[in-house]
């Protein structure tokens, strides 16, 4: 066991070509520079301190990475950050006094037709489609891996279902899958057991993840495919280790940089899909507020002077979908540095 | 060549009689009750539900309502659409021929805009007008298609309208309000091609962009400049011919895709095309239509790769071998 460990560190941190998994071209670079700091007696940059100081080097990705940070931290303090309540109820007459003011430094994104603070609604329903990113992201993950690895290590059966599966899938639009399902109001699996409906958040993560997790099996099926193949599979075999260690300690490590990516660009694809499901009537009803909902109650704005209330939704939405991606960028670059862009 | 199409035809039956099984089953099970949505508004909402859910046949088993529908399908009989009583065929065909003029539309815009900035970008990566291209990549895709959709009609067709003073927009929000005549007809389209070209150009120059980087890092464009070719001819007569390939097979599936995928560009610009049709009838539970729906645009995508199979062949002959 302790030689199986070694020989995997030895090929992390040595990075030789070929031998290691991850990477030639620029790794084989920092590969004889760590040599290089071995020899002098040098502390060891691991694989993750590499990754971590090409990320870090991505400006732009850098940059979303703050800008997201700031913006969760103020969906999830908003509450304490705001004077103002998202659904003030009652409607005081002061409240409804306010109504239809532009952006002004009270109300950062003006107030709606009913006097409510729109920068309070905006980070309130943000607080929804971050949480529904993640958990599309962590679901999709979960199940994608789960059955990418079983399907790539074991071939046979699950990865023909999964191949044929998905193969079809691709026959069919997705967002009108999504559709469909979001549209039905007491969902169940045949009739055995129920699951929420797609107008609150647990609901909605089902829907989206139903097929989020497809194009996971298949890179991580993938990615298994030719490192089952590899030396070092060969040696932990040899060494006696089982079919479910080799998958968990020697095949999983090696695929985590595109396990990565894809989660956080899905997190950006979920919260996209959320919004566009509930915009169309499909997904979180008000008076529970998502960024969807919100630009659709205020779609008869468009043209007039209360486009703002269009506006502003929309742009918090494009801004966090925008970072999620750069940083999505950034990781794919820091991680698998082939991929020239 | 034709041996090719013939087998590729053939082989693509199971794979359209296995999604139907597939689209059933989702709609069936998974999708919008019919008889719920038919007794909204019923006082006695179990009596209501059980008399429809026996006039609809959905008390039967899965596998028999399947064959029943197929039976009828595949005889040309596609039924009515619950709500309208509308036959369905007449419908889908409606708003397929809506759908289609503006995929179509977009589709050719994007082409010419996503090569051109591609092969541009390739000519000159790293270059300012590449990052601005990059970066305009990106933002088309982060952009939630429905917002933008509003935001070119707030100020495209609203603003400019203020702007110029005109007593109507120079770009309709809605389709065809006054007339015909080609005129009219690029007025009514312009906003929703915008909006459907951003985003097909945002993904397809990128790949253009990497497909002709990686063939003019090839041996034989360093011959053709070896042999002293000019710089022009090298590039767009070689490398953009060459790079071309990859870029006609995703454009082939993104297009067969657009049939079923333009759900919210028309809701946004009011416009009857399939994607309407596939809202209103998931919101009113009307599975009559939802899968003749799902199967047509099932077939369409198939078409589509089948297509994109034969023109990369062309294209390229070496496939056709293999």
């Amino acid at each position: 066991m302790s030689d199986e460990r070694d020989a995997r560190q030895r090929i992390r941190e040595s990075g030789t070509a070929g031998a290691a998994a991850v990477g030639s071209g620029v790794l084989l670079d920092e590969g004889v520079e760590t040599a290089a700091a071995l020899a002098r007696g040098a502390p060891i940059r691991s694989q993750t301190r590499l990754i971590l100081r090409r990320f870090v080097a991505h400006r732009v990705a850098v940059a979303a990475l703050i800008v997201l940070m700031l913006i969760t931290a103020l969906a999830i303090f908003i509450n304490v950050v705001s004077p103002y309540e998202s659904n003030p109820i009652p409607l005081t007459p002061e409240i409804l006094g306010d109504a239809r003011h532009g952006p002004t430094g009270d109300h950062l994104f003006g107030t709606d037709r009913l006097g409510r603070d729109m920068f309070t609604r905006v980070f309130v329903g943000l607080q929804k489609s971050l949480q529904i990113g993640l958990g599309v992201a962590v679901v999709s993950v979960l199940l994608g891996v789960a059955v990418g690895a079983l399907a790539g290590y074991y071939r046979g059966w699950i990865d023909t279902i999964l191949m044929r599966i998905t193969d079809l899938v691709l026959v069919v639009p997705a967002l009108a899958v999504l559709v469909i399902l979001a549209a039905n109001p007491e969902p169940s699996f045949f009739g055995l057991f129920d699951f929420p409906p797609a107008t609150e958040v647990p609901g909605m993560i089902i829907v989206i993840s139903v097929l989020g997790w497809m194009p996971m099996a298949r890179i991580v099926r993938g990615e298994f495919l030719s490192l089952r193949e590899k030396e070092f599979v060969d040696a932990a075999r040899a060494a006696g280790a089982t079919g479910p260690r080799i998958i968990v300690r020697h095949l999983l490590p090696n695929t985590v940089g595109p396990i990565i990516v894809f989660g956080t660009l899905e997190v950006g694809l979920a919260i996209l899909l959320e919004a566009t499901l509930s915009f169309l009537g499909l997904g979180i009803q008000l008076p529970q507020i998502s960024l969807g909902n919100l630009v659709a109650e205020a779609e008869g704005t468009v043209g007039t002077d209360l486009a703002y209330l269009i506006i502003f939704p929309g742009l918090t939405l494009f801004l966090v979908v925008l970072c999620v991606n750069f940083i999505g960028d950034g990781l794919r670059d820091a991680i698998d540095p082939r991929s020239v862009r | 060549m034709l041996k090719y199409v013939l087998r590729r035809v053939l082989a693509s039956i199971p794979v359209l009689l296995l999604a139907s099984v597939l689209v059933f089953v989702l709609v069936r099970e998974f999708g919008p009750d019919p008889a719920v949505s038919r007794c909204q508004n019923s006082r006695q909402i179990l009596v209501c539900r059980e008399r429809a859910r026996v006039a609809l046949g959905l008390n039967d088993s899965l596998p028999e309502q399947y064959v029943r529908f197929m039976g009828d399908f595949v005889q040309g009989d596609w039924g009515q659409s619950q709500r309208t009583d509308q036959a369905v065929a007449e419908r889908i065909e409606n708003s397929l021929w809506e759908t289609s003029q503006l995929a179509f539309w977009g589709v050719l815009v994007s082409v010419v805009l996503a090569v051109a900035i591609g092969s541009y970008s390739a000519r000159k990566p790293y270059s300012k007008a590449d990052g601005m291209f990059t970066g305009f990549a990106f933002a088309g895709l982060s952009m939630p298609t429905f917002w933008f959709g509003l935001l070119t009609i707030h100020y495209l067709a609203a603003e400019l309208q203020q702007l110029l003073g005109t007593t109507e927009p120079i770009f309709y929000s809605i389709p065809n309000p006054i007339g015909g005549g080609p005129v009219e007809y690029a007025r009514e389209l312009t906003l929703p091609v915008l909006v459907l070209s951003v985003q097909l150009v945002a993904g397809w120059s990128r790949y253009q962009r990497s497909s002709m980087l990686d063939e003019l890092h090839n041996d034989y464009i360093r011959t053709a400049r070896a042999k002293g070719l000019s710089e022009r001819r090298v590039v767009w007569k070689h490398g953009l011919r060459n790079s071309l390939g990859p870029l006609v097979t995703v454009i082939a599936l993104d297009f067969g895709g657009l049939f079923g995928g333009l759900i919210i560009t028309e809701r946004v610009f009011s416009r009857d095309g399939m994607g309407s049709l596939l809202v209103d009838s998931a919101i009113h539970g009307d599975t009559q239509v939802l899968i003749p729906w799902m199967l047509v645009t099932g077939a369409i995508i198939i078409v589509f790769n089948l297509l994109a199979d034969v023109l990369y062949g062309v294209l390229d002959p070496r496939i056709r071998v293999s």
